[in-house]
């Protein structure tokens, strides 16, 4: 009896559940990933259930000991984009949960609104907003992100700059679309960006 | 003019650092990330070991149905 050589045969039970457990981990940070790409709760739930999927399907090409959560946010992202541009999403935020957080950082006077960051932020390019969130808020390096998004870093860094730019204006001239959902020509211009982006970006997936 | 004077460390152009809102950023964050997970997801975790992986390009076979072909790479 020779050994299995475990570069060719099917993923081991415990290969399964190393795969699990760690894909089990990132789920909430791929909810926020997905939150704060599409605003809306349900729909980003069901991105984030498609983006397991994906993921469990794929995991042979998942290299142990690498970054679970970049492997799987760049699952989530194609499937954000392919799902935006099938859908013609609309980019509606949810004013309840914004609301449900909107605690006042301490030891300041003037709390930033949650509800209004998170409208301003669906507001942006959605380059530019993914950029944001997976540097500022998800944590990652610049040069994480560029991976994540197949670009390069200085790509990654302009459009995080640019992102930070417009929010920080928009916040202090309280320049905030009321709902983006009514604002037509935001709209409009969020879409007709999200083909160019999901046009670009999804032919240069690394396969 | 005034050459001996130092320019000053941060000039009041375009904010380099990370502006105040940015901690909110990270709130909205893990404000989800902190959330209990729903029923939904669980479910789906626990379905996932009766649903056969893809095998490596190249191991031959591929016919398999899988429930996310749709979008997926080649």
């Amino acid at each position: 009896m020779s050994d299995s050589d475990p570069g060719d045969s099917p993923r081991s039970a415990r290969d399964k559940a190393d795969f699990k457990r760690e894909l089990t981990q990132v789920v909430p940070h791929l909810r926020a990933f997905a939150r704060g790409l599409c605003g809306r709760p349900d729909m980003a739930d069901d991105l984030v259930q498609e983006t397991l999927l994906k993921a469990w399907a794929a995991q042979e090409r998942f290299e142990p000991g690498t970054s679970m959560r970049a492997w799987t946010f760049v699952i989530l992202r194609n499937a954000y984009l392919t799902d935006m541009r099938r859908n013609r999403f609309r980019g509606e935020y949810d004013e309840g949960v914004a609301e449900r957080i909107l605690t006042a950082p301490a030891g300041q006077e003037e709390p930033i609104h949650l509800s209004d960051l998170h409208r301003a932020l669906l507001t942006l390019q959605p380059e530019r907003r993914e950029a944001l969130l997976l540097v500022g808020a998800g944590g990652f390096s610049y040069e994480e992100a560029a991976e994540i998004c197949g670009c390069a870093v200085g790509t990654i860094k302009s459009r995080v700059g640019r992102a930070r730019a417009a929010l920080t204006e928009m916040l202090a001239n309280g320049n905030i679309p009321r709902r983006s959902t009514e604002d037509d020509a935001a709209h409009r211009a969020i879409l007709e960006e999200l083909d160019e982006v999901a046009a670009g970006n999804l032919s240069s997936t690394r396969g | 003019m005034a050459s001996d004077r130092k320019p000053p460390p941060a000039t009041p152009g375009p904010p380099q650092r990370a502006p105040e809102w940015a901690d909110g950023l990270k709130q909205l964050y893990d404000s989800v990330v902190e959330e209990d997970l729903p029923d939904s997801f669980k479910d789906l975790l626990a379905r996932l070991d009766e649903i056969e992986p893809k095998r490596a390009p190249g191991q031959g076979g591929g016919g398999s149905p899988s429930p996310d072909d749709r979008g997926a790479r080649p």
